[in-house]
C-alpha cells in the first residue's frame, strides 16, 4: 500500500479493492509487520485516551501561566441553554474543540492529531456524535484511520509543524484530517473525502504560528475551534457535491510552499503576529520573570 | 516513511510533544541509562527549554521522567510533589550551550547506590529524542531501537567478543557506534539491536575484560509506560 500523496491512497484503495481508510490500515500493517488486530487495537488506545480526555474535562485547571482555562465549561453551559447561534452539533463541537485544547494547555492527557496544540480538532467533531450514540466504534475506527492517513500524506510533501510551516501546518492539518473523517462517517466517497481535505486545508492557508510568549495557549486553545469548524464546512461541502478546483494533492504542495516562505517571525518564534502585541510582549515578560524564579 | 501513529499520537501529557512529551523521555533514558533508583539530579536547561521550560512543564517533565513515569503518566503535572514522596532531590540552572538543539538540556544524576551519570539530550520534535553525550563522550542515539551502552577501556578485541555473543544469541545489531576520549582511554559502545536484550547476556558483556560499566534502553519497555 501506498500513501505518499492522496491519488496514490485512492489508486492503492481501488487497486486492493477496499476503501481510503482500509488501505491506510494494511499499509501500517506492512510497516510495522503486525496483524489487523494489533493496528487496530492500537488505534481504540487513542480513541480511548481522546474519550476519556473528554468525559474527565470539568473546567477547573488552569495552565501553568493561568492565561487558559475553563472556556470548555463556559461553552458546555452557554450550550445547555439550548440558545446558541451554532446550533446543537456545532456548538457542542465549539465546546469539545476548547475543552481538548484546554487539556493539553492544563497538562491534562490527550492525544496529539496531529500536533498536540491542534489536538482538539479532529475529537471535537467527533465527540458529540459519540456521546449521542450516533457512531459505532467501527466507524469511529474507519474516521481514524482515514484521518491519519490524511495527516501523513500531508507531512510528507508538507509538514505538520508550527515551527516548520506555520499554524496552517497544524490547525490546517488537523482541520483536514477532520474534514476526512466526517465525509467517512457520512457515507462519502474517496472523491469527496480528497475534496473536502483540499477545502479546508485552502481555507486555513496562510495561518500564521504566532503563540503569545512561546506557550502553546494563545491563540491556540481558540484556534483549534476555527480548525473545527472549517472541518465541518468543508465536509458538508463535499457531501453537498462540491469540489474543491484545485486537486488536493496541489493543494497540499501549496500549503508546504507557504510554509517553506512564510517569514521566521510567524513560525513558532513568538517574535511576530499576536506574540508581539503589547499584550503578548507584557505577558512574554512576565514569564520570563516566572521562569528566573521556578529555578530559584 | 510515516507511522500513522506518529499522526495520530503520541497519547501524551500537554502541552508540547517536544517541551513536555520528549522532555518526559528524556529524564526516563537518564533514569534506564543510571541503572537505578535516582536521588539526586542536577538539571541545566539550554535554549528554549530554558526560555519557555516552566511554562510549558519542561522542569516537571523531567522530573517525571526520572522518577520512571512515561509520556502519558497523569502524575506529570504532580511530579514536584511525587519526587519529594519518593526522595529525589533535584536543582534547576540554565545553560548556553555552543551548537546544540534549542531544546537541550544537561543532567547530571546521581542513584541511590552512588552510581552517577551525566547526561546531554535534545528533543528534537513530536517528542522524539536525541541523547548528544554520556559521562563526557558525544554519542548520538534516539531510543528508537534497544540500545546496550558499553562503557569499556579502548583494547583489541572488545568490540569482536561483544559482537560475537551478541550474534550468538541471534540478536541482530542495527546500528553500533564507538566514541572515545582518546587511544587507550576510555570508550563507549552504542550498540542498537533489532531483538531485545536478555539480562543474561547483559550481565555476560559486563564480565567481559575490559567492561567497565554495562547500562540496557529496552525499548518495548517505554511504549509499556505509556498506557
Amino acid at each position: 500500500m501506498r500513501i505518499d500523496s492522496m491519488e496514490a491512497i485512492c489508486a492503492s484503495a481501488k487497486e486492493a479493492g477496499v476503501e481510503f481508510w482500509e488501505t491506510v490500515l494494511l499499509y501500517d500493517m506492512e510497516e510495522h509487520e503486525y496483524t489487523r488486530e494489533d493496528s487496530i487495537a492500537k488505534m481504540l488506545r487513542a480513541w480511548k485516551a481522546m474519550v476519556e480526555a473528554s468525559d474527565s474535562y470539568t473546567g477547573e485547571r488552569r495552565s501553568v501561566s493561568g492565561l487558559v482555562g475553563g472556556d470548555g465549561l463556559k461553552m458546555r453551559i452557554y450550550n445547555r441553554r439550548g440558545e446558541s447561534i451554532s446550533g446543537d452539533y456545532v456548538g457542542r463541537v465549539i465546546a469539545e474543540a476548547l475543552s481538548m485544547a484546554e487539556s493539553n494547555a492544563c497538562m491534562r492527557r490527550i492525544v496529539a492529531a496531529p500536533t498536540a496544540g491542534a489536538c482538539g480538532v479532529l475529537p471535537a467533531v467527533l465527540m458529540p456524535l459519540w456521546h449521542e450514540e450516533r457512531l459505532t466504534q467501527r466507524q469511529v475506527i474507519e474516521a481514524l484511520y482515514t484521518a491519519s492517513g490524511i495527516g501523513a500524506v500531508i507531512a510528507r510533501n508538507a509538514g505538520i509543524s508550527g515551527a516548520a510551516g506555520g499554524c496552517q501546518a497544524e490547525i490546517g492539518t488537523a482541520a483536514a484530517m477532520a474534514a476526512g473523517a466526517l465525509v467517512q462517517i457520512y457515507g462519502g466517497d474517496m472523491e469527496q473525502i480528497c475534496n473536502a481535505v483540499a477545502m479546508a486545508l485552502k481555507n486555513l492557508m496562510g495561518l500564521i504560528c504566532d503563540p503569545v510568549a512561546g506557550l502553546v495557549e494563545v491563540p491556540c486553545v481558540k484556534r483549534n475551534v476555527a480548525g473545527a469548524m472549517t472541518a465541518v464546512s468543508a465536509a458538508d461541502m463535499a457531501l453537498a457535491g462540491i469540489e474543491s478546483r484545485v486537486p488536493v494533492d496541489q493543494v497540499i504542495q501549496a500549503m508546504g510552499e507557504v510554509g517553506r516562505y512564510m517569514p521566521l517571525r510567524f513560525k513558532e518564534t513568538a517574535l511576530g503576529g499576536l506574540a508581539a502585541t503589547p499584550f503578548g510582549k507584557a505577558v512574554k515578560e512576565e514569564q520570563k520573570e516566572t521562569e528566573r524564579q521556578s529555578r530559584g | 516513511m510515516a507511522d500513522i501513529f506518529d499522526i495520530l499520537g503520541p497519547i501524551m501529557v500537554g502541552p508540547s510533544s517536544s517541551h513536555t512529551a520528549g522532555a518526559v523521555r528524556i529524564g526516563a533514558m537518564a533514569r534506564t541509562l543510571l541503572g537505578e533508583r535516582v536521588v539526586y539530579a542536577d538539571i541545566l536547561l539550554h535554549g528554549s527549554f530554558a526560555e519557555t521550560g516552566h511554562g510549558h512543564g519542561t522542569d516537571r517533565a523531567l522530573v517525571s521522567g526520572l522518577l520512571g513515569m512515561g509520556p502519558a503518566d497523569l502524575r506529570i503535572p504532580f511530579a514536584f510533589e511525587e519526587a519529594k514522596k519518593q526522595g529525589l532531590e533535584y536543582t534547576f540552572g540554565e545553560v548556553d550551550l555552543v551548537d546544540a538543539h534549542p531544546n537541550s538540556v544537561v543532567m547530571e544524576i546521581k542513584g541511590e547506590s552512588g552510581r552517577q551519570l551525566s547526561m546531554r539530550a535534545s528533543s528534537i520534535g513530536g517528542g522524539r529524542i536525541m541523547v548528544n553525550e554520556l559521562d563526557g563522550i558525544e554519542v548520538a542515539f534516539d531510543g528508537s531501537f534497544n540500545t546496550l551502552v558499553v562503557h569499556h577501556r579502548d583494547e583489541f578485541g572488545t568490540i569482536a567478543e561483544i559482537s560475537r555473543l551478541l550474534s550468538n544469541y541471534r540478536i541482530n545489531i542495527a546500528n553500533m557506534r564507538l566514541s572515545r576520549h582518546r587511544r587507550g582511554g576510555d570508550a563507549l559502545m552504542i550498540i542498537e539491536t533489532d531483538q531485545t536484550v536478555e539480562q543474561k547476556i547483559i550481565d555476560w558483556i559486563s564480565e567481559l575484560h575490559g567492561i567497565e560499566k554495562v547500562t540496557y534502553y529496552d525499548k518495548s519497555r517505554e511504549a509499556e509506560n505509556e498506557d
